[in-house]
């Protein structure tokens, strides 16, 4: 698998700005891959780059092995989707489609034969005379999809594509574009802040803070792994203890925070370090009586019923939150009830912390 | 029930909307129905208006003098409003594309000439193009020409004067349509392959029609009316319909002439601004 578009050393600033900072970069041919993040992070800008709307400071972009840092967005040969769709207004569905190869001065039959095949690719058979403002944001989408492909891109760059849908329709888009993707075998850039976006869709996840890719993996090891405390924060809810490294004995790491004790699994730490130690929701357990390793003990503040699970908040000495959840019919401890707070030390995750 | 319905929706109504609404009918309607009224009716001996029924204004104005007039006017707005937006546009799409503090400046400028009386506007465009102005001046000093040329007073002037006139109404309507164009849609159309000028022609041009066709509507109805400016340029040696009717209810003194050749002008300016409702209504919903 070779790398279809490489970012090195990229850079970005808007005047004294710094928006992206040394990025680097490679994306390989065929995967869908996402940048994530929270808005300001510089995924966009990365994106804009990739296409060629803006120009990076420093750094070298390369497009199937072609730098393309000076040439201009018409000359890529990437395709975008826009945030908003950006349909031209005035044209109609077909226009719309049309429109790359009509500027390539195609033949008339082949145009139409492609467009057809792309109103048959998005299903919008029917709606090829309809002026943009006559369809729905679902549809919007499709046609702005459809306009991208139609030049068949190597690489199809999406901005935030699903961000104007209500939750149903963007559930339902991302499995039509994952499907679209693997059927089609075309290279995805997609941006998006919200992360459960990403994990469903991409091969790939790149998580973006302040300019820099904190960490770089499957969905499942973003989610199992996270490197940073700001990739486990940012991805799925999460219980963050900062805390000093008391002890490590045969890869278990004893960990002291101000809320109590606890273990952790994890290498490379030594006494006396700072640490993060980081726990899902679901991976907590509770008890009565108290565990080896742990010395956690809090106040059950309220159980919230979910449907298939519980949410329990607890109130540990320190008056830190923490939240678990467990199916329900599972064993619960009423509000004001005291417990022990546990977790196989394996399921936690030990965070180096910066500085 | 009844009464509460009037306090909730019809006294609010007709306190807002109500002024205006009497303003407009005292000081704009009626004039006009007035001016219609006397356009059909006679002229006395002594310039008074005789209320007897009568086409002979109207059929004046068919007469090959007026007709003329007519015409060279119709003309003549046409060319202005034409060089206002051939010169507007390029202007406007500058502006446009600069950032914000520079665009606000830039604008100020356009609107200068508003603040500036209009008589002394007019008044230094005479100095400048007399026989002895800096322009004869200038032509002569640097060879081009060997006597003055009288630009003063010639349809030329005129002309020059309109432009000058007429240009930030040009301006002002195409700058704020190419500004609220969105950038997402050009940055598509490069995207799709479309070159700079591709874009404008396909893309920009199109979506900006609305901005231009207000700036026609703007620029186009006052030049067929306007007065101070043919008058002072053309030194009433050069005829135009607003000198006309500006003389008919002055000096010469034939109210139904002058009302008629105004009905004229207020017909003129109906039908375009029916087209451009007809346009307005059609491309404002696209272009959002």
């Amino acid at each position: 698998m070779s790398a279809i578009v490489s970012l090195i050393n990229v850079e970005k600033s808007f005047g004294k700005n710094k928006v992206v900072k040394s990025m680097n970069i490679e994306v390989k041919e065929g995967e869908f891959l996402t940048l994530l993040g929270p808005s300001g992070c510089g995924k966009t800008t990365t994106l804009r780059m990739i296409a060629g709307f803006e120009d990076a400071t420093s750094g070298i972009i390369k497009v199937q092995g072609v730098r393309v840092e000076d040439k201009e967005p018409f000359e890529r040969d990437v395709n975008t989707v826009f945030q908003n769709y950006a349909l031209f207004p005035h044209m109609t569905v077909f226009d719309n489609i049309a429109y790359g190869l009509k500027i390539k001065k195609r033949p008339k039959d082949e145009i139409k034969k492609r467009v057809n095949e792309m109103l048959d690719l998005v299903q919008l058979k029917g709606y090829e005379n309809r002026k943009p403002d006559a369809l729905s944001g679902g549809q919007k989408q499709r046609v702005a999809i459809a306009r991208a492909l139609i030049n068949n891109p190597k690489v199809l760059l999406l901005d935030e594509p699903l961000g104007a849908l209500d939750l149903k329709l963007r559930k339902q888009m991302q499995v039509e574009l994952k499907r679209l993707q693997k059927k089609l075998g075309i290279t995805f850039v997609y941006v998006t802040h919200d992360q459960e976006e990403a994990l469903t869709m991409s091969d790939r996840i790149a998580v973006m803070n302040e300019g820099v890719i904190e960490q770089l993996g499957t969905p499942r090891e973003i989610y199992d792994r996270p490197l940073t405390k700001f990739v486990a924060g940012f991805i799925g809810e999460s219980n963050i203890f900062d805390g000093k490294v008391i002890s490590v004995n045969d890869g278990i790491i004893y960990v002291e925070t101000s809320a109590g004790t606890m273990k952790v699994k994890g290498n490379g730490f030594e006494a006396g370090e700072d640490i993060h130690v980081s726990i899902r929701p679901e991976h907590i357990k509770v008890s009565a009586d108290s565990v080896e390793g742990f010395n956690l003990r809090g106040k059950i503040k309220d159980n919230i019923y979910m449907g298939t699970f519980v949410k329990t908040s607890v109130d540990l000495k320190d008056k830190t939150e923490i939240k678990y959840s467990r199916i329900e019919k599972e064993e619960e401890f009423t509000e004001g009830n005291f417990v022990n707070i546990y977790w196989n030390p394996e399921r936690a995750v030990a965070i180096k912390s910066k500085s | 029930m009844k009464k509460n319905k009037f306090k909730q929706n019809t006294l609010p109504a007709l306190a807002m909307a109500g002024p205006v609404s009497l303003w407009m009918i005292l000081f704009v309607t009626l004039p006009m129905l007035y001016i219609i009224y006397i356009s059909f009716m006679s002229r006395g001996i002594f310039g008074d208006v005789v209320y007897e029924f009568s086409l002979d204004s109207y059929k004046t104005l068919l007469d090959s003098t007026y007709f003329k007039v007519i015409v060279k006017s119709m003309k003549a707005a046409f060319i202005t409003t034409l060089l206002c937006i051939l010169i507007g546009y390029p202007f406007a799409y500058y502006i446009a594309k600069q950032p914000k503090e520079v665009a606000s400046k830039l604008i100020m400028l356009v609107m200068i000439p508003f603040w500036t009386n209009s008589l002394m506007r007019l008044n230094s465009w005479l100095l400048l193009f007399q026989t002895s102005g800096p322009v004869n001046n200038f032509l002569q000093n640097a060879g081009f020409i060997d006597s003055p040329i009288s630009f003063v007073y010639t349809d030329g002037l005129v002309m020059i004067g309109m432009i000058t006139n007429m240009l930030p109404f040009a301006v002002l309507p195409m700058y704020s349509s190419i500004e609220k164009l969105s950038k997402s849609l050009l940055e598509a159309s490069a995207d799709l392959g479309a070159s700079r000028s591709t874009t404008f022609f396909n893309i920009t041009l199109p979506l900006t029609f609305p901005g231009i066709f207000s700036s026609i509507i703007l620029v186009f109805i006052p030049s067929l009316g306007i007065y101070t400016v043919t008058d002072m340029l053309g030194g009433g040696k050069v005829l135009y319909i607003g000198n006309i009717i500006k003389n008919q209810f002055g000096a010469i003194r034939n109210w139904p002439l002058g009302a008629a050749l105004s009905v004229l002008l207020i017909v003129i300016t109906g039908l375009l601004i029916f087209i451009y409702t007809r346009f307005a209504k059609i491309e404002d919903m696209e272009v959002v």
